[in-house]
């Protein structure tokens, strides 16, 4: 089992004939995926590797019955790219892009919610149910089908931690990157939830960093909500305050969003912090046997 | 990117946003001009990136000439948080009635705009928004529409009281709003929001951040960016496309992606080293980001040892093993590198490295502590 998407996920990808909107199409087939279509606007008709482009979302659409769609476009498309998705009636956007400003990103995100649409992303890795269906750019063969749940606000730190849990013999039913962002579609919270639903979800790793305060919220979740442990893990510990790491989110300011707040918000909700990504898998187990 | 109160104030003017008349100046000679030109009693304001600029005593009232040389001379050049005070901005002194408080920001928790009001502003806000929460005023919306000012208007009723001021009090909203989102903005802020004589509402502060990734729009708020926001170095790597942070540590450190980055700089802590840097390379690679971020990483001559630490996803291994190539073979890299390579491309790229003469890793705590040991060679 997995939750968002598995073998039955029909992906159209939006800018399918750009540099990284085909290399990423042509590595989610190899891993396995279903990509039925794909969209760029004036290359309708075309082909790439023998996945059919359309003009728009709309025909993909109807041509394909797509219900997953990722988009890959440059930061200035990426914000009616979402709509048009959520337009077209797909049930999940994932949007891989970053760079988006952030006023585009809030009015987006009320119109996916509005439309009964998930969405993920921006600036994120997108997910992948390990031996079902990848969506997104993280490297496949560092997963394993099993039944821990990965969320994160990061891109690569989310695959260093999978690839711990990997070389520990601990499969993943579903890794999802949220994004670094401030602004993001689906966060800690909703999918936590989502997690909690799946019964072949025994475990849920959690990966944070510093800035904005969605690990202190998904800690009061945790502690009112799990049934099944959580292990956390927080980046940028070192980080200067007030600095910006790259990550828009990643900024401490004022007080707020320190790691020590985090780290201590989840322990009181019951949460092990990890100290290094790879301990994560040994205290995963050690709760998983009590 | 952040931006001066006095370059914030160009912004509100622009807008139509009231504030007292100012003048900007960057000698004791200059600020002695200012003050004769806006009149005693005067304040004097250090113009510096970071809050607590009252508090660190780098705003001072001044009631003549030799009070004017005497705190223009010691504002001017002071260090607040770390940073050198080169420009102040000279006001005249206002006899405040009542200080109020007005921000629009980014609500991250609801995925909207916040617009945040008190009737208690100054210098202890911050204090208040921990405190008392109660005391700040705030409505959420979504700038999908336009500012709704029924909406908005229960709040500054609440908060101002009177029609005069609430009247005044809404249409500066509206201006900052419009600000905001023409902008692009992440904060824009007035505190104090000062009530003086004749019931008159002005912004005797200024304070506007812009969201980065909607600077691109905005190439005519590229001349407010401040170059001693950054070091030399952080300069170089923005104009070559990289995000890099420098640190004052001797690890220098390449990593791709910002999570794993700052991941990696707290495992070089935790092993007892010190990261020099923080640099992400970013996605989509191009080998020619490994060689101008070797570049900027070297000019640091405390660096004695540098980690290459890469996970590929969009990043492709084989990009960053000609990247190092292509840097061994154009610069002198006088210190060892520790290369660790994994995901997307990664045989690719250790066989590339690899008949070149270079070894690489899988295991991230091997490279940090390996990285960390060499570091401490003398």
């Amino acid at each position: 089992m997995s939750i968002l998407v598995n073998r039955s996920t029909r992906v159209l990808v939006q800018g399918i004939t750009g540099r990284d909107g085909s290399f990423h199409a042509r590595s989610m087939v190899a891993d396995g995926t279903r990509i039925v279509g794909g969209v760029t606007p004036g290359k309708g008709g075309q082909q790439m590797d023998g996945i059919p482009v359309f003009n728009s979302v709309a025909e993909c659409r109807k041509a394909t019955d797509a219900n997953c769609a990722v988009i890959f476009v440059p930061a200035k498309f990426a914000n009616a790219a979402i709509r048009e998705a959520a337009d077209a009636g797909v049930e999940l956007v994932v949007c891989i892009t970053e760079g988006v400003p952030v006023l585009d990103m809030i009015s987006s995100y009320q119109y996916v919610r509005d439309h009964g649409v998930r969405l993920i992303g921006p600036n994120c890795p997108g997910l992948i149910s390990p031996g079902q269906c990848k969506v997104g750019i993280m490297p496949a063969r560092i997963h394993l089908p099993g039944h821990i749940g990965v969320i994160s606000r990061s891109g690569t730190l989310t695959y260093e931690v999978v690839y711990s849990l990997t070389s520990a013999g601990m499969g993943q039913s579903t890794c999802i990157g949220i994004g670094g962002d401030p602004i993001v579609g689906s966060g800690f919270i909703d999918l936590l939830e989502a997690f909690s639903q799946d019964p072949e979800t025994h475990g849920v790793v959690l990966i944070g960093e510093i800035g904005g305060e969605e690990e202190e919220a998904a800690a009061a979740y945790i502690r009112q909500h799990m049934r099944i442990p959580v292990v956390a893990f927080i980046s940028g510990r070192t980080a200067p305050p007030g600095k910006r790491m790259g990550h828009a989110g990643a900024i401490i300011s004022g007080g707020k969003g320190t790691p020590e707040a985090k780290i201590l918000a989840l322990q009181r909700a019951g949460v092990d912090v990890a100290d290094r990504p790879d301990e994560i898998p040994g205290l995963l187990r050690k709760k998983l046997k009590t | 990117m952040n931006i001066h109160e006095y370059q914030g104030r160009e912004l509100f003017l622009q807008y139509g946003i009231p504030c007292p008349a100012g003048i900007v100046a960057e000698s004791p000679d200059a600020v002695v001009t200012a003050t004769r030109q806006v009149g005693y009693p005067a304040v004097i304001k250090a113009q510096v990136l970071t809050g607590g600029r009252g508090k660190a005593g780098g705003v001072k009232l001044v009631h003549n000439e030799a009070e004017a040389r005497e705190q223009g001379s010691r504002i001017l050049g002071m260090q607040i948080k770390g940073l050198t005070v080169e420009k102040v901005l000279v006001v005249p002194a206002a006899a405040i009635r009542r200080e109020f408080y007005v921000g629009l920001t980014v609500d991250r928790t609801n995925r909207a705009l916040v617009l945040m009001v008190s009737a208690s502003g100054g210098v202890d806000i911050e204090d208040l928004a921990v405190k008392n929460p109660d005391a700040i005023l705030k409505v959420r919306f979504n700038p999908l529409t336009n500012l709704d000012l029924k909406a908005i208007r229960p709040i500054l009723q609440q908060a101002f009281v009177t029609p005069a001021l609430v009247a005044q009090a809404e249409d500066a909203v509206a201006k900052l709003y419009r600000l905001f989102v023409e902008k692009d903005c992440s904060l824009v802020e007035i505190n104090p929001y000062a009530l003086l004589d004749g019931d008159k509402l002005v912004a005797l502060d200024a304070k506007v951040n812009i969201d980065d990734n909607g600077l691109v729009r905005h190439p005519e708020l590229e001349v407010l960016r401040n170059p001693e926001e950054s070091s030399a170095d952080e300069r170089q790597a923005r104009r070559v496309g990289l995000s890099f942070v420098s640190m004052d540590g001797d690890i220098g450190c390449i990593v791709n992606g910002a999570g794993l980055a700052m991941a990696t700089m707290d495992l070089i802590k935790h092993f007892g080293g010190n990261p020099a840097n923080f640099l992400d390379v970013g996605g989509s690679s191009n080998p020619e980001k490994v060689l101008n971020a070797l570049k900027i990483i070297l000019n640091n001559p405390r660096v004695k040892a540098i980690l290459i630490n890469i996970f590929g996803g969009i990043t492709r291994c084989d990009d960053i093993a000609k990247g190092i190539l292509m840097a061994t073979n154009q610069i002198q890299i006088p210190v060892p590198m520790v290369i660790r390579l994994i995901g997307t491309n990664d045989r690719e790229g250790r066989e590339i490295l690899a008949q070149a003469g270079l070894t690489s890793s899988e295991n991230l705590t091997e490279a940090v502590q390996r990285v960390v040991a060499l570091g401490k060679k003398p």
